[in-house]
């Protein structure tokens, strides 16, 4: 395990390198500089300014000038909000967006799991029917127009939650419920698939032939194996949260690391869009370390720790 | 074996239909039959004849879409078709269990075998985990699972196939019960580790003293096996008869046609004989006796008139024309021939030598 694990993070440091690479030679070709919004500025004093922050390097020594900031743990400072540290921007906004991430995550995939099973156990009725509508739906609208039909029913009609901004807990019930839509359709239809194809196995007949009852079976047969499949969805679901969280923090005005990166990409901030990007494929690359393990623990099939055989 | 005249299960004018987008399949066409306490019957036919949904009949598995037309399936008193699901369940894997035919897919793949052996004692007896586990280690050495010990929290990816089937049989007779259902228990199996699984359901049976409904296509299988046999075609019983009144002295042309298709140790060379043609579509079937189309020694009537039971001996009974007194003599094909000669000298030697077991005798040629 420990040998797995080893290996799993020299990988994963491997490919975070790589991304780095390409994200950086990738945000030189967009167009513009940091200066581009600011005509006030003479030429002699943008390139004064550029030259503070060494932009006029050839490309390959402002990339090799960034990679060893990085090993010194220096992600540089941002453009557009003077001497501030990003790592700092970054810690002070991450929060937000875990938080919207980790809910969205809970209230999608639980929900999602139980609507599939109710959907395959009751195949081929209105309860059936009703689940897989409401998971079409679910998958077919974006979470932006969600976004907004929630801020103009749920929260200007009703007036039952803060339409926007950043407070408490009431804040984040609609900008959650937006981004859980996607999970939870996704997992509904999954599971919905898996189950019905667990159903129909023959060690569901087997259990049922000892004479266990119908939720019996599902609950100590049926489910478990119906869940392993999806443990490895949870990767990619993981990845539409974290993009949509980008725009419906920007719609629902949190102060999270998705409106950050927005922001930053459209002033040409390189440090903050760098680190940004570092910090998503980080999560993104942990999710996916964590699903296989997870995965394994699940099926014993691939459990990594064999003591026999 | 300890056989005796009671029945524990009648099966009575059976009727059971599916229905399909197609049409309504007549799966399973009148069936009428009986299993003794003790004894070991075998049902032998081809794929879709109907051997497999009368078992499942006999447990209250039947697929949503199945319909029973009519019929009863008593169980000691009382009608299993007019059961509730509650009854349905205690009479499973506690009175009644089955094993399947493919023990790569019939464990669940995430539990561990112990657990899925001891789980039918936790859902019929109310045992504690620990109790039934204690039992289900029991169990595995019953039925020859090598150090039982170590392996009673391994899962079934860690089995070979031969050892999953001890398992799934272990998982059936962990309660004892009255009627194990085998659907063709060894058909997925390697020929060496069929041969071993058969040794142990003969030696469990004669342990637990359970009546076993045998289901097969293998009719090699069935000679070691079985007390009793019932040929089925189509969705009915065409003969049914002891072992050795199917294997020596048939009288349905079915019944011909599956033994010579048999390789025996006198087979030498030449080619084996298959039965023509395929089972007749059950969506709508043939006026007169199913098998016609595909028998050449077909009376006219057969394709008019169904066949009743005639009489062979009083545990001897077969469905064809050919047995009416009024019908023409034919010649069985030579196979069959010898089969009967063969038969005819048993019964002399025995008449001879008053052996009692006729089994015995059988066991000892093969």
């Amino acid at each position: 395990m420990a040998k797995y694990l080893a290996k799993r993070i020299f990988y994963l440091l491997l490919t975070l390198f790589i991304v780095i690479t390409v994200t950086f030679f990738m945000m030189k070709l967009l167009p513009g500089t940091p200066l581009t919004n600011q005509a006030k500025l003479s030429p002699q004093e943008q390139h004064l300014i550029l030259k503070q922050y060494g932009l006029t390097k050839p490309v390959w020594q402002q990339y090799l000038l960034y990679v060893v900031g990085i090993f010194h743990g220096n992600f540089g400072t941002s453009f557009q909000f003077s001497d501030q540290p990003v790592s700092y921007l970054i810690s002070s906004r991450i929060g937000p967006s875990l938080l919207l991430g980790a809910q969205a995550m809970i209230i999608g995939v639980l929900p999602g799991i139980l609507f599939g099973a109710l959907g395959a156990i009751n195949k081929n009725t209105w309860i059936d029917s009703g689940t897989t509508i409401i998971s079409i739906l679910g998958i077919s609208i974006p979470s932006f127009v969600l976004a907004v039909l929630l801020q103009y029913y749920v929260g200007l009609k009703l007036g039952w939650f803060p339409i926007a901004d950043w407070g408490g807990f009431s804040y984040t019930v609609l900008p959650t419920l937006a981004l859980a839509a996607s999970p939870f359709a996704d997992t509904a239809r999954f599971i919905r698939t898996e189950m019905v194809d667990v159903l129909n196995s023959d060690y569901i007949e087997l259990a049922t032939a000892k004479g266990m009852s119908k939720w019996g079976v599902i609950y100590h047969h049926a489910l478990r194996n119906s869940l392993i499949p999806v443990v490895t969805i949870i990767g990619p679901l993981a990845v539409n949260i974290m993009t949509g969280s980008m725009v419906i923090e920007n719609i629902f005005s949190v102060p999270g690391i998705g409106e950050q990166f927005v922001k930053s990409i459209l002033t040409n901030d390189y440090p903050t869009i760098m680190a940004v990007t570092i910090v998503y494929s980080v999560m993104l690359m942990v999710v996916l370390l964590l699903t296989d393990i997870v995965y394994g623990i699940i099926d014993p099939r691939i459990r990594l720790t064999g003591n026999s055989n | 074996m300890m056989e005796s005249n009671e029945n524990i299960l009648e099966v009575e004018n059976l009727k059971i239909n599916f229905k399909t987008y197609a049409g309504t399949v007549k799966a399973i066409r009148d069936v009428s039959f009986n299993l003794k306490k003790g004894e070991t019957l075998a049902i032998v036919g081809e794929s879709g004849s109907g051997k497999t949904v009368t078992t499942r009949s006999i447990m209250g598995l039947l697929a949503n879409n199945a319909v029973v037309e009519g019929g009863t399936v008593m169980f000691h008193d009382q009608d299993v078709l007019k059961m509730t699901e509650k009854q349905l369940q205690d009479l499973r894997g506690a009175k009644i269990a089955q094993i399947f035919q493919d023990p790569m897919t019939s464990l669940d793949p995430t539990m561990r075998i112990g657990r899925q052996i001891a789980e039918p004692l936790m859902v019929h007896k109310g045992m504690s985990k620990a109790k039934a586990m204690a039992q289900a280690l029991d169990m595995m050495k019953l039925v020859g699972i090598t150090n039982a010990e170590n392996r009673i929290n391994d899962y079934p990816h860690q089995f070979s196939g031969g050892m999953r089937q001890r398992i799934v049989i272990a998982i059936a007779l962990i309660n004892y019960p009255e009627i194990l259902i085998a659907d063709e228990p060894t058909t997925a199996l390697d020929v060496t580790i069929q041969a071993q699984i058969l040794d142990l359901m003969r030696e469990l049976q004669n342990k637990i003293s359970t009546s076993i409904i045998f289901i097969t296509h293998d009719l090699g299988v069935v000679a070691g096996m079985a007390d009793r046999v019932a040929v089925m075609y189509a969705g009915k019983i065409v003969e049914y008869g002891t072992v050795d009144e199917i294997f020596y002295n048939p009288k349905h042309p079915y019944t011909w046609g599956l033994l010579s298709s048999m390789p025996t140790l006198e087979t030498n060379g030449d080619e084996l004989p298959s039965i023509p043609g395929t089972p007749p579509d059950l969506l709508d079937p043939p006026t007169g006796d199913a098998f016609a189309p595909r028998n050449s020694y077909a009376l006219k009537i057969d394709t008019e008139k169904e066949p009743p039971f005639f009489k062979v001996s009083d545990t001897h009974y077969a469905a064809t024309w050919l047995l009416h007194p009024d019908a023409p003599k034919v010649t069985p094909p030579v196979q069959i021939v010898a089969r009967q000669k063969q038969f005819a000298e048993m019964q002399k030697k025995l008449a001879a030598e008053k052996l009692s077991h006729p089994v015995e005798e059988e066991e000892e040629r093969q």
